[in-house]
């Protein structure tokens, strides 16, 4: 099978890589990128840990072909932190005890990073809707709506 | 099993195509023949092809992201409504155009799955998945949508009563792509509304699915009714029965539980693990009802 060379930008920062069409959006940033942030839960687009900004829309990059991120900008939770400063939301994250395991954070600051980006002063409902696709097995979700509320006063 | 602990199905190796034309796309599916698949979102399609059960490993897929035809959202008074056959869930949900003259759309594209989901389904892969309980395909169905379909010998319009043959089967022959789907544009005065019902709010299948369209004229009359169900036969259905009964009386309550009783009558439900069929049989009636209420209140204020 022939690989395919594509063009992205990934945190800003543009790459030129050759990739597999069966390979996933997800399993390359992981594995020719070491950007490792980004996790495999299910693999079919249930759980949400995979989820990055393609373009400006959140999407679960498990489900991503490779090839079809041609061109694209990519966000990732390693680019959201500003010259050591974790972003607004990660710092919510943190205060208000939003993390346990860890594994589904990067996905769920990504998911609440989208939200707040297009709307910046959610309800609770609108938060708890802007997250159903993000699944957390430890903190059940009242910490993380918390944290996402506090992200959007921080950001005011 | 093909998985493996910690890791969910990799994907198996197929070919893979990026036309960027239609006519690009429509010359490969009939240069490379059978075994192929167009890829759209790939909410669905990736995820049978990782799983390997539901359909056969593709021999390559064939990307429909970059051919300009496919894309976009267009209305006129004349022609209705033009939905490019890769046009995302979140674009029709966030369409102010679908959102006042389509409300019953924007209301079906607006509850599939999350906002991930949103952001890569389209609505030309809900309608080629063929899934009963497809959440815009009562509203397309009860809008009287057309599918454009392209292939090697030029294009046909099949409405989607006929482009639907049972579940995850539709009328499209090996070599050919849904284009767009037309809507032609509602008379003035009328209400639309799409209601499923789930366990869950979000990211769930819907046990039934019912998109109401009422038109209203002088004195509440009711001009014109159109009712589609989703997931209580093999493929999303209108409930014509309660059409008739609907049309030309006044709406009332006492009518609208009335039609409600016809259309639930008119579901041919399953039993299976999202409900029985007495059940969604019973869903079906009180949430027609409940559709009917709201969108006679949605006609009154168009």
């Amino acid at each position: 099978m022939t690989r395919h060379t594509i063009s992205l930008k990934i945190n800003g920062q543009p790459y030129e890589v050759a990739v597999e069409p069966h390979w996933t959006l997800l399993e390359t940033v992981r594995e020719q990128f070491a950007l490792t942030g980004s996790k495999e839960g299910c693999g079919t687009g249930d759980c949400g840990a995979c989820s990055m900004i393609v373009d400006g829309r959140l999407i679960t990059a498990c489900l991503m072909l490779a090839p079809e991120a041609d061109g694209s900008e990519i966000t990732t939770i390693e680019g959201l932190a500003r010259n050591g400063d974790l972003h607004p939301v990660q710092q919510s994250f943190i205060e208000a005890g939003g993390v346990q395991c860890g594994f589904c954070t990067p996905g769920m600051i990504m998911a609440a990073k989208a939200l707040l980006d297009s709307n910046p002063r959610p309800t609770l409902e609108d938060v708890r809707l802007g997250l159903a696709g993000n699944l957390c097995r430890c903190t059940g979700y009242s910490k993380i709506y918390e944290a996402v509320l506090a992200a959007a006063e921080r950001i005011g | 099993m093909r998985w493996h602990y910690g890791r969910s199905a990799p994907l198996p190796r197929f070919e893979y195509f990026a036309p960027q034309s239609l006519t690009e796309a429509l010359t490969l599916l009939q240069e490379r023949g059978q075994g192929g698949r167009a890829l759209a979102g790939g909410t669905d399609l990736v995820v049978q092809v990782k799983e390997g059960v539901k359909i056969p490993i593709p021999s390559y897929l064939v990307s429909l992201r970059r051919i300009p035809e496919l894309r976009g959202i267009d209305f006129s008074a004349r022609d209705g409504l033009r939905i490019g056959a890769t046009a995302t869930m979140a674009e029709i949900a966030e369409s102010p155009l679908i959102r006042e003259r389509y409300s019953a759309l924007a209301d079906g594209a607006e509850i599939v799955g999350s906002i991930q989901t949103m952001n890569m389904a389209t609505v030309g892969g809900n309608v080629c998945n063929a899934a009963p309980s497809a959440d815009t395909a009562p509203p397309l169905l009860a809008h009287e949508a057309v599918a454009v379909v392209a292939g090697p010998q030029g294009e046909r319009e099949l409405p989607l009563e006929e482009f639907w043959l049972g579940p995850n089967q539709t009328a499209l022959q090996p070599g050919e792509l849904l284009r767009e789907l037309r809507l032609p544009a509602p008379p003035a005065n009328t209400g639309g509304v799409y209601v499923r019902r789930t366990p869950r709010k979000q990211m769930d299948i819907a046990v039934i699915g019912v998109a109401v369209l009422l038109t209203l004229g002088q004195g509440d009359r009711i001009e014109r009714a159109r009712i589609a169900l989703g997931a209580v036969a093999p493929t999303p259905v209108r409930a014509r029965k309660a059409e008739a009964a609907l049309e030309g009386k006044a709406a009332s309550e006492a009518l609208f539980a009335e039609a409600a009783e016809t259309a639930a009558s008119e579901a041919s439900p399953i039993d299976d693990i999202r409900g029985s069929a007495e059940f969604r049989r019973h869903l079906v009636r009180v949430t027609t009802e409940r559709c009917l209420l709201e969108a006679v209140q949605r006609a009154r204020t168009a």
